[in-house]
């Protein structure tokens, strides 16, 4: 129902009586829950322009009142380019995929942290964003899920801003823009969807257990060394068995797919499906639990 | 009976103790270790905030909700406006809820007042283009529009409560649940205020009002309910209602102690004790006479020095008039003299003049705060006593006088023509 649909339904209860509007509102039951419950799609649709709201007031916010602002987005990524490529290329001569020219680690390393950064950011915010909502949770009712989903969605404005050093670096290092590149989008939603399915689970135990916050750092920085952010991912061929546990790291099939879609090298093959299929089990098994403990977040918080 | 808009049904929620309040959280390493020992605090620690509460309003009712502080109300709210499951029972709502719990939620201080209309706007439910609708409206009642892109952290208390208001009001549920909008902004905002949930009240729409500004209930509901320690005790027309629920509860003895835990965290340092009605003769009394003069007095200890406090007492008729607000530091002298007022055990007493107090029952409220800096405490219902007017003037005429007071004048007659 539209605003404008509403507006005129508001006249016709005055009109014609109450009837008009009684039938056309929804009953909604309030009653004990029980066991585990999916996703209400009708509330979240509902409530679709919230996601939106919230996502532009996070932005909004840390655009206001960080002072670099913008340039902020910009200055990460490359200061940590420059350092890997100093520490990993220069001084533990780390290689770029077999088939990339040997000079282009820095663009190499920074086709990785594009994804990986914008994967660290949306699963932190996401992760302390319940909490750090405690207001609202405890005042006014809205699908819970829209908190963690609006934080993931904010961190697409600093990808953005990375991505177009990513295109000033691809002129400058002469990489060739192919058609692959259209499947970027696809790669970023599924860093986006882990992202969320992580995002999910933290902020939803972070509600119960406050220290959980404190582990989110820590397990990033575990993480990134088990993505292939810095080196290629031909350094694990060991063996087929751990090439597997390698790969039910999701960012480990993001990160290959991006490297893939830029430079041509390592098609995500069987490994991109193992990524995939962990980011589907942590997202359903996520919003599961989610689901289950977002009717005591008010009470908790 | 599809002319109901709230059904409630033994409606129950239990909270477990020790999840009341934030500073409580739990962590990882607690539960963990909790596996290896036995359950026994879990047991019984936990506590029923409402329990058995049934009750329905029709289509385009608007009903009082009135209740102590810590009586479950807020629960009852939180509940319809699903902001918090229930335990047992069930509701069913016919129609968009829109909740007024606390005005300003999701105000970001960062963001202009344009912005904050938005996002308020949508936390509340409401669609952009809808918001835009009464985007005019919106600011013309908050008066804001000179500042409209001034970031609200510069703005002034009042113009923040009229704006977050102003958001609020403009809300179009079909049931809108009220709570304590009313207990904040200068007697120009409330005024407006009011008057706008009496519009909202005529529109036709259904409203769960809360407040313990009875003077507003009386206004704006016809009927009432009464919640006391977590269970509705008493549905009635209001007056009747509100007279129940003022003379009930309170200690008939002319005192009122306060137990440990009656009194919110929030009010630390301050930990009032009591409040107590005394006689001429000095004794704590329930009924005082008109024509003597009467003391009030207020015991409570600081455990902390505390700056800039006053400690004082609303006085209201029973119909919710307030008759006076006072505070012990009113004299300027006294208040530079107690600018730090150490912690310690005290007793703030007021006297209550001879001729000054109409027949009739009186309720009063204790306030402790600092100026613009915080309320430490506040009951607005904290004792209620009877004032007898044996003795006083106009007693020849057995009639009853209106107004809360009744001085005796100075009359002087004189006769100008003979």
């Amino acid at each position: 129902m539209t605003a404008t649909d509403s507006g005129q339904l508001q006249a016709a209860e005055t009109a014609k009586g109450n009837m008009t509007v009684r039938s056309e509102s929804p009953v909604i039951l309030i009653r004990p829950p029980r066991g585990w419950q999916a996703i209400n799609l009708r509330d979240l649709w509902l409530y679709r322009e919230l996601v939106f709201f919230l996502t532009w007031r996070d932005i909004k916010v840390r655009y206001k009142q960080a002072v670099l602002g913008i340039a902020w987005a910009i200055i990460q990524p490359i200061v940590t380019m420059v350092v890997f490529t100093f520490i990993f290329n220069q001084f533990l001569n780390v290689k770029p995929d077999a088939g990339i020219s040997e000079a282009w680690y820095p663009i190499f390393a920074f086709a990785g942290l594009l994804p990986w950064q914008f994967f660290q950011g949306a699963m932190q915010r996401a992760s302390t964003s319940l909490v750090s909502n405690a207001n609202l949770l405890t005042k006014v009712y809205f699908p819970r899920l829209i908190i963690p989903s609006s934080a993931v969605a904010a961190g697409l404005v600093d990808f953005a801003f990375s991505f177009i050093i990513l295109i000033g670096l691809m002129i400058y290092f002469g990489v060739p823009f192919t058609l692959q590149l259209l499947w970027l989008p696809v790669f970023l939603l599924v860093a986006l969807l882990t992202a969320l399915a992580v995002g999910l689970w933290f902020s939803a135990l972070n509600v119960q257990y406050r220290d959980v916050q404190h582990m989110v750092p820590f397990l990033l920085t575990i993480w990134m060394y088990v993505s292939p952010v810095v080196y290629p991912i031909d350094i694990i061929n060991v063996s087929k068995f751990w090439q597997v546990i390698y790969a039910l790291n999701p960012m480990v099939g993001v990160i290959q797919g991006f490297r893939w879609a830029l430079f041509g090298t390592n098609p995500p093959g069987w490994m991109f499906f193992v990524s995939l299929g962990m980011v589907v089990v942590l997202l359903v098994s996520g919003i599961f639990y989610f689901r289950r403990m977002e009717r005591t977040f008010a009470d908790l918080i | 009976m599809s002319d109901i808009a709230i059904r409630v049904n033994d409606l129950g929620k239990r909270y477990q103790l020790g999840s009341l309040h934030s500073a409580n959280y739990h962590t990882l390493r607690d539960s963990l270790a909790g596996l290896f020992q036995p359950h026994e605090k879990t047991a019984n620690g936990h506590i029923w905030a409402l329990r058995n509460v049934s009750f329905d309003v029709k289509q385009g009712q608007v009903l009082g909700v009135v209740g102590r502080n810590g009586a479950g109300k807020s629960t009852l709210l939180k509940l319809l406006s699903r902001v918090t499951e229930p335990t047992e029972g069930e509701a069913e709502i016919r129609g968009r809820v829109g909740s007024l719990l606390e005005v300003g939620t999701g105000f970001h201080p960062e963001l202009t007042g344009r912005e904050n209309i938005y996002l308020n706007g949508a936390i509340l439910g409401m669609k952009r283009t809808e918001i835009e609708r009464k985007f005019d409206e919106i600011v013309e009642f908050a008066e804001v529009d000179k500042f409209i892109e001034t970031p609200v952290k510069r703005y002034s208390s009042g113009m923040y409560l009229r704006l977050a208001f102003a958001v609020a009001a403009h809300l179009e549920p079909e049931i809108l649940v009220v709570d304590e909008v009313l207990a904040v902004g200068d007697a120009e905002f409330q005024r407006k205020c009011l008057g706008k949930m009496g519009d909202v009240a005529r529109e036709g729409r259904t409203v769960l009002f809360v407040s313990h500004n009875m003077s507003a209930v009386l206004r704006l509901t016809d009927e009432t309910i009464v919640i006391d320690k977590g269970g509705l005790i008493m549905r009635a027309r209001t007056p009747e209602a509100v007279d129940f629920y003022l003379s009930r509860g309170f200690a008939q003895e002319g005192q009122r102690i306060w137990e440990t835990d009656e009194v919110p965290f929030s009010a630390v340092p301050f930990r009032p004790l009591a409040v107590r009605v005394q006689n001429g003769q000095g004794k704590v009394v329930n009924t005082i006479r008109s024509i003597e003069e009467n003391a009030l007095e207020i015991e409570y200890s600081l455990s902390a020095p505390v700056t800039g406090l006053r400690v004082g007492i609303y006085l209201m008729s029973t119909r919710g008039e307030y008759v006076f607000t006072s505070f012990d530091t009113d004299d300027s002298a006294d208040f530079e003299r107690l600018a730090v007022r150490p912690a310690g055990r005290y007793i703030s007493r007021c006297t209550l003049p001879a001729n000054f107090l109409n027949e009739g029952r009186f309720v009063v409220g204790v306030n402790a705060s600092s100026y613009r800096v915080k309320r430490y405490f506040q009951d607005e219902q904290a004792l209620t006593f009877t004032v007898d007017a044996a003795g006083a003037p106009g007693m020849q005429w057995p009639e009853a006088r209106l107004g809360p007071v009744r001085p005796r004048l100075n009359w002087h007659i004189e006769a100008i023509e003979a």
